[in-house]
């Protein structure tokens, strides 16, 4: 698609980049097919075709932000189906992380809207205030629907919808001897959301990884992985989260060596494997980020490499969602699945499998009544499977579906571990 | 932007009147369905012919036929240009909007009301897109034919309005071929129903009239589409050639045989590469052209036809015969044949023609096309629906060097006048829109086209439905802007 900047604006490596991502467009429409909100809302300005216009448009003309271009863009999940769709190859991630960031810059957004975020940016990546803030969501969850009347208060109706009614403690941390030879060392992102909201996870890798002689690392000091803040276009915050976990990272590699950087969050996984392209512009961190981008993967990726032995059946179905991360910001389609058939379990893919649920890191709670919309809609594609069990690579999924529906939802490594010889997961008994 | 091709200049009494139309139009329709900021009217302001570009005056995006009716009988009363559009990827200009004019978009109409397998019918709202019909009567056994290879985002609705074609068009037929019935609303707001479940109705086929119209006649709300039940097998078969005349010529003699497969398509060594590049679908990377040549039916059927279509390719010294191994590979193969156009764009820009010729022709078209893109300093990629004889030239050029950008328009003039010297037509399947409109006269005599015109304003007499297209804006009556 022609494009129109100047070679002072070309200065800016953000609009270089995004120069040339918009040259690779040639506006065929093919991305809104299979786009969330344009399939929900119907409305070019909501598909990724529409964003990216409006993207140019707003760069070209070198303006700020205003609140009709922030009010779709706002509306984009960052599911990535579109590049999956996009036969030109077009890099959406990058161009609409440019056009957050410049909004993030440029706009000032109405009092409520900047009052929930920076809440959100405040609370969620650090997992002390966010344990802190779900045992006052518990107090305040009653109110939940009278805040709902109000429009400017519906993403505070949305968090203690959210907000689990209990959360389940973490066992005491026990690291067993390898039962086999060594095979491997890695680190495990422990993140922020995920081990307050549901510890089980990384235990069951760990036990799991333990088990098949993969010694785990646990270097000190990292945390969230930046993604939640990058999402809102808070670009300084994000790199920091990056800088303190690539340091971390480098240091455990360059003194005992690391095989690979394991996440069983895909979301954060795909932010992880962008840390190279996040930090390319920072010299003294470029090169280390790519490293860590290189190192991270993602748990059923790992696992992939490791030739499990075959199983016997088990008698029980699963409804696999594969997590917008993990589909299409990561690419990672097949070794989930080959992973639990290979361990006994039947796998049905439900209808419509390249749709978001409408998680999406903190969208369930900015957009709460989109999001509403496409959970209803996951929750009956995965119902219509009529399968035993629901699995998925995603907290963020988790925490979303399982608010729509009865059936037991659990991570993709829980049943592996559970098949593997670890126990049942809680939540299946 | 280009601006060989000229627009209707904007009606001043209609611009003069923005503000009310606005307002007027707000009052019909809840707030969902109006566009009008300045910000928000730019992605409306092209489709995928994106070379040419008109913000238009507002959009509207109706939920059911009465607001299409309470729109267009506002329009009416006005005198207010209306450009109706599906998903907007049209390949010639056809939902290009103007300054004047109120663009509908039936995005919104996107429901798939009655399925009826006893009459093989599917009932759908005109924005539905044509390949979730497939999608939705696919798990019992059925399919909907025409898959323009925009099918996973066009509508039914862009479909009836360009007589879309498609791959497997070869052996189904067109749209029109597989189109029932439609609900169509008038220019006035009248609704009217054309065609039912059955195959022929009582009196003028304006069905027929219709599909192919280019939103000029109506604007469809609803369709009835033919639901065709899927075959036992099907397996598109690679054909590797050592030459694009060798392989022009083997199609010829195929249909000429009287052997009528599914689908033959055809892509050149450009093509060849874009796709495989996309799709690693294992098309031949070593071989000048490729048919993909698709047979259905039982074992023995396919067997049987693929073994005459082998022995006429062996006449023509076909390189490799490659028969997909599994439902995968023949998926990668169709998804990288149907995504041809939107890969190019990962090496250039591109516009796309879209001349039918004569099977005879089809070797010395392709020659002659080469010729005249590289006469302009330019590169071809060919990929295109072979045994319909519907070429697809994708004329290679730079959108932000305005030399090249005319030379590719230019290049793309002398193509399609080949085609039609050739004995062939203007368009196969994406409609004359804007791309190809000041071409009709190379097509059709002045009277051939002056009767086209009177049947367009038995519909439309204020020239209001989409009136920048079809038409040369030379010889138009008075009453259709003429210049």
């Amino acid at each position: 698609m022609q494009t129109n900047f100047t070679a002072e604006q070309l200065a800016d490596p953000h609009v270089a980049e995004s120069e040339a991502i918009l040259r690779r467009c040639v506006h065929c429409g093919f991305c809104t097919a299979t786009c969330p909100t344009y399939v929900t809302l119907g409305n070019e300005l909501d598909s990724p075709r529409g964003r990216i216009y409006l993207i140019k448009d707003m760069l070209e003309n070198g303006r700020a932000a205003d609140a009709q271009v922030v009010k779709h863009l706002d509306r984009c999940l960052s599911c990535l189906a579109c590049t999956t769709t996009c036969p030109s190859g077009v890099d959406y991630m990058h161009l609409i992380d440019n056009a957050r960031a410049h909004v993030e810059n440029t706009y000032r957004r109405p009092l409520m809207d900047r009052l929930i975020r920076n809440v959100l940016a405040f609370v969620l990546p650090y997992p002390s205030r966010f344990r802190a803030a779900l045992k006052l969501a518990r107090i305040g969850k009653p109110f939940g629907p009278m805040l709902a009347g109000f429009a400017p208060l519906k993403p505070f109706a949305a968090m203690l919808t959210l907000a689990p009614v209990t959360l389940p403690q973490p066992l005491p941390q026990q690291s067993q001897p390898l039962a086999v030879a060594k095979r491997g060392r890695v680190a495990i992102l422990t993140g922020c959301a995920q081990p307050v909201l549901d510890p089980r996870i990384n235990e069951a890798t760990e036990r799991l990884l333990t088990r098949l002689g993969v010694e785990i690392a646990r270097p000190k000091g990292e945390g969230c992985c930046g993604a939640l803040v990058h999402h809102m276009g808070r670009e300084e915050q994000a790199l920091n989260f990056a800088r303190r976990n690539v340091d971390v990272w480098t240091r455990e590699i360059e003194e005992r060596g690391l095989d690979a950087i394991i996440i069983t969050a895909s979301g954060c996984g795909t932010t992880i494997k962008d840390y190279g392209h996040m930090l390319r512009l920072d010299p003294s961190y470029a090169e280390k980020a790519r490293r860590i981008s290189a190192l991270a993967k993602d748990i059923t990726e790992y696992l992939a490499t490791l030739d499990l032995p075959p199983l016997e059946s088990r008698g029980l179905t699963v409804a696999y969602h594969s997590a917008c991360s993990m589909q299409h910001g990561q690419k990672i389609t097949l070794q989930p699945k080959a992973l639990l058939r290979n361990a006994g379990f039947a796998v049905r893919d439900p209808a419509e499998g390249h749709l978001c649920c409408g998680s999406a890191g903190t969208y369930n709670i900015l957009q709460p009544e989109i999001s509403a919309q496409l959970k209803a809609r996951k929750v009956k594609n995965i119902e219509a499977t009529k399968a035993n069990i629901i699995a998925t690579g995603n907290i963020g999924c988790m925490t979303q579906i399982a608010s729509g529906t009865a059936m037991p939802i659990v991570h993709t490594v829980e049943l592996l571990d559970w098949a593997y010889g670890g126990p049942k997961p809680d939540k299946l008994s | 932007m280009s601006d060989v091709i000229s627009f209707l200049p904007p009606r001043e009494k209609v611009l003069a009147r923005r503000s009310t139309i606005i307002a007027d139009l707000a009052d019909l329709l809840p707030a969902d369905c109006l566009v009008h900021e300045p910000r928000e009217l730019v992605p409306f302001e092209t489709d995928a012919f994106v070379a040419y570009r008109r913000l238009p005056l507002a959009v509207v995006l109706p939920h059911n036929t009465a607001q299409v009716a309470a729109v267009l009988k506002y329009c009416h009363r006005y005198g207010v240009p209306v450009v109706p559009r599906g998903a907007g990827t049209s390949l010639c200009g056809g939902a290009i909007p103007q300054e004047d004019a109120v663009v509908i978009g039936l995005s919104k109409m996107s429901r798939i009301l009655e399925v009826d397998f006893a009459n093989r019918t599917a009932t759908v709202q005109a924005g539905v897109t044509n390949l979730s019909i497939s999608d939705t009567v696919g798990p019992e056994g059925y399919f909907y034919a025409p898959d323009p290879s925009s099918q996973l985002a066009c509508t039914i609705g862009g479909n009836i309005a360009m007589n879309s074609g498609g791959a497997h068009c070869l052996k189904y037929g067109v749209t029109t071929n597989n189109l029932l019935g439609v609900k169509m609303v008038l220019m006035d707001g009248t609704v009217i129903d054309l065609g039912g479940k059955h195959l022929d109705s009582a009196g003028y086929d304006l069905l027929g009239l219709v599909c192919g119209s280019e939103g000029q006649l109506g604007i469809v709300t609803e369709a009835t589409v033919r639901l065709i039940a899927k075959p036992e097998g099907a397996r598109p078969v690679l054909f590797g050639f050592t030459s694009s005349e060798e392989a022009g010529a083997c199609v010829a003699d195929v249909i000429g045989a009287g052997i009528i497969p599914v689908a033959i398509e055809f892509m050149d060594k450009p093509a060849i590469e874009i796709c495989e590049a996309f799709a690693k679908a294992g098309y031949p990377l070593d071989v000048e052209a490729l048919l993909i040549v698709e047979v259905e039916g039982s074992e023995a059927e396919m067997e049987a036809m693929l073994s005459s279509i082998v022995e006429i390719a062996r006449r023509h010294g076909v390189k490799t015969v490659r028969e997909s191994q599994s439902a995968t590979e023949a998926a990668l193969i169709w998804k990288g044949r149907k995504s041809a156009f939107g890969a190019t764009g990962r090496i250039a820009d591109y516009i796309c023609m879209d001349g039918t010729v004569p099977l005879s022709k089809l070797s010395y078209v392709l020659k002659r096309t080469s010729e005249i893109v590289e006469g302009f300093g330019l590169r071809v990629a060919n990929v295109f629906h072979a045994g319909d004889g519907n070429m697809h030239p994708l004329i290679l050029f730079n959108a932000n060097d305005p030399v090249e950008a005319a030379k590719a328009e230019a290049a793309g003039n002398e193509i399609l006048k080949l085609c039609v010297d050739a004995g062939g037509c203007l368009t196969g399947e994406h409609g004359v829109g804007i791309e190809k409109r000041d071409l009709m006269l190379h097509q059709y005599t002045r009277a051939e086209l002056d009767q086209q015109i009177r049947v367009r304003e038995a519909f439309d007499s204020q020239w209001l439905l989409n009136p920048s297209k079809v038409f040369p804006l030379d010889g138009r009556p008075q009453t259709a802007g003429a210049v």
